[in-house]
């Protein structure tokens, strides 16, 4: 599980995230949405240490991690997998080593158990017999599914990831949702998925956090989002066509 | 003065946390091919046309009858071993080298590469660029060497073929009067310039910010400030060693 307590973020005087506490719990995708600019990626990088909050603190399965030891902070890291918005995938390194790059640095074992992990996590990302190809040979959603197995591949007990699904088609982005619940459950981890996009939502959104203007304005899950009455809420959900179109028909 | 700061704080968290030994073995190796072995056609073609351009101007010069030819080979064996291997050489490295350091590192930067060592619990700073820093100390003096025997061999051939001076008069000229301190001079010159370019052009590619126009004006600005501070260097070595 993680936990956020009072996350302030400002950047020159422009505040960014203002006081967002939440629970993400372990064994499901718990998500943070909202429009572009509400504070949703600089948050999840708070998460992970990458961005230094103002004020606050985020604990993993109870233990603190803002004001962490480097070696502590080093050792919370190593738990947590994370799926960059454009994959951030090696490009000097073939597919087999990107996905191994994590046991190469972090683990003593032997090529052979490496390899049979790296092809595991292929199997279960479906891009068997990919081992060979290079970053630049594969399709956005391919890079996508690479970042998840590299994500995985060293046990993470967290999943943390970035618009994961932004960029794709339709299907492509539904599949890569479904994988990213489909792992949460297997492998019982805590994910937290960052997005603004509402079919994912309405996809895997076992609980949301909605942000605006670097508040936390609602959360709930993707079973009574679309109940939720709040303003910019509603003119985030119901801002395409399809969705005005279920809502006229819910009613 | 911010910068400085950061420049050295950048350089003291390359030694923290390093990886281990083994690791870095592997990628000093594939950087001294990429840093070291990928120069030696530049720095070969610039020191021969250097050592025969500074052969013919030299002799173009000295116009006295009581001025010996071999002056003109010795003149150039010293250009060369004092100033021209080890500092012009740093410039034309500083172009090639230096934009490549931190174009690869601003690239990773705003592609999130960097991000994702971070991620995995691994000193981005000392796995990207120490292994660039140690090549470059490494194979840097090894290039102003060879640098400097292209270029006295390429005066050879210019001055030869020219017939501003005599095959045997160029060989005693090159080794009358040699100062063998001129060469120590020459490799604790290739040492600090190595230094320099390698870690001023790490630390612009890494903290590069934004998208591929900034990668390119890191670029531009390391080996801006790489050749500046080469230059500053070179003349406060010179005031240390030599006087």
């Amino acid at each position: 599980m993680i936990i956020i307590e009072n996350i302030h973020k400002s950047f020159n005087g422009n505040v960014v995230l203002n006081g967002i506490s939440g629970e993400f719990q372990r064994g499901k995708t718990n998500m943070i949405i909202g429009a572009s600019g509400t504070g949703k990626s600089v948050l999840l990088k708070c998460i992970v240490g990458l961005v230094i909050p103002d004020e606050g603190r985020v604990y993993y399965n109870g233990r603190e991690f803002t004001g962490a030891s480097k070696k502590t902070k080093i050792e919370i890291r190593r738990e947590i997998g994370m799926l960059f918005q454009g994959g951030a995938l090696f490009d000097s390194m073939t597919v087999e080593n990107n996905i191994k790059f994590p046991l190469d640095r972090l683990t003593d074992l032997a090529e052979d158990e490496k390899l049979d992990k790296v092809n595991h996590v292929l199997k279960m990302v479906d891009l068997v017999d990919s081992n060979k190809k290079m970053p630049s040979e594969l399709s956005g959603g391919m890079k996508k599914r690479v970042g998840i197995a590299r994500a995985i591949v060293n046990g993470s007990n967290y999943l943390l990831c970035d618009e994961p699904n932004s960029g794709l088609d339709p299907v492509t982005a539904i599949r890569i949702d479904n994988l990213i619940k489909e792992i949460t459950h297997e492998l019982n981890i805590t994910t937290v998925v960052v997005s603004h996009d509402m079919n994912s939502v309405m996809e895997i959104g076992e609980y949301v956090m909605f942000l605006y203007n670097g508040n936390k304005v609602w959360e709930g899950s993707k079973d009574n989002i679309l109940d939720a009455t709040e303003g910019a809420i509603n003119d985030f959900i119901f801002a395409n066509k399809m969705m005005q179109i279920v809502k006229k028909q819910s009613k | 003065m911010r910068s400085l700061g950061k420049y050295f704080l950048f350089l003291g968290s390359i030694i923290t946390n390093r990886e281990r030994f083994r690791t870095y073995v592997n990628l000093i190796t594939n950087e001294c091919v990429q840093i070291g072995l990928n120069s030696i056609i530049l720095v070969g073609i610039v020191s021969a046309f250097i050592g025969a351009v500074t052969t013919i101007q030299t002799a173009y010069n000295l116009v006295s009858p009581l001025i010996p030819r071999f002056v003109i080979s010795q003149v150039v064996r010293d250009m060369v071993i004092l100033e021209l291997a080890p500092s012009i050489m740093a410039i034309v490295f500083a172009g090639k080298v230096g934009s490549n350091i931190a174009g690869e590192l601003g690239t990773m930067r705003i592609t999130e590469q960097i991000d994702a060592l971070e991620v995995m619990g691994i000193n981005s700073a000392s796995y990207l660029v120490l292994p660039k820093i140690v090549a470059t100390l490494i194979m840097y003096p090894l290039l102003v060497i060879l640098s400097a025997f292209l270029a006295i061999y390429g005066g050879y051939w210019a001055g030869v073929l020219s017939g501003v001076i005599t095959s045997s008069d160029y060989i005693y000229g090159i080794q009358f009067g040699l100062i063998e301190f001129t060469i120590t001079f020459a490799l604790i010159k290739a040492f600090f310039f190595a230094f320099l370019i390698s870690t001023i052009s790490a630390y612009k590619g890494y903290f590069t910010q934004g998208g591929a126009l900034e990668v390119g004006k890191a670029s531009t600005s390391a080996v801006t400030n790489s050749v500046i501070a080469v230059l500053v260097a070179d003349y406060l070595l010179a005031q240390l060693l030599l006087n």
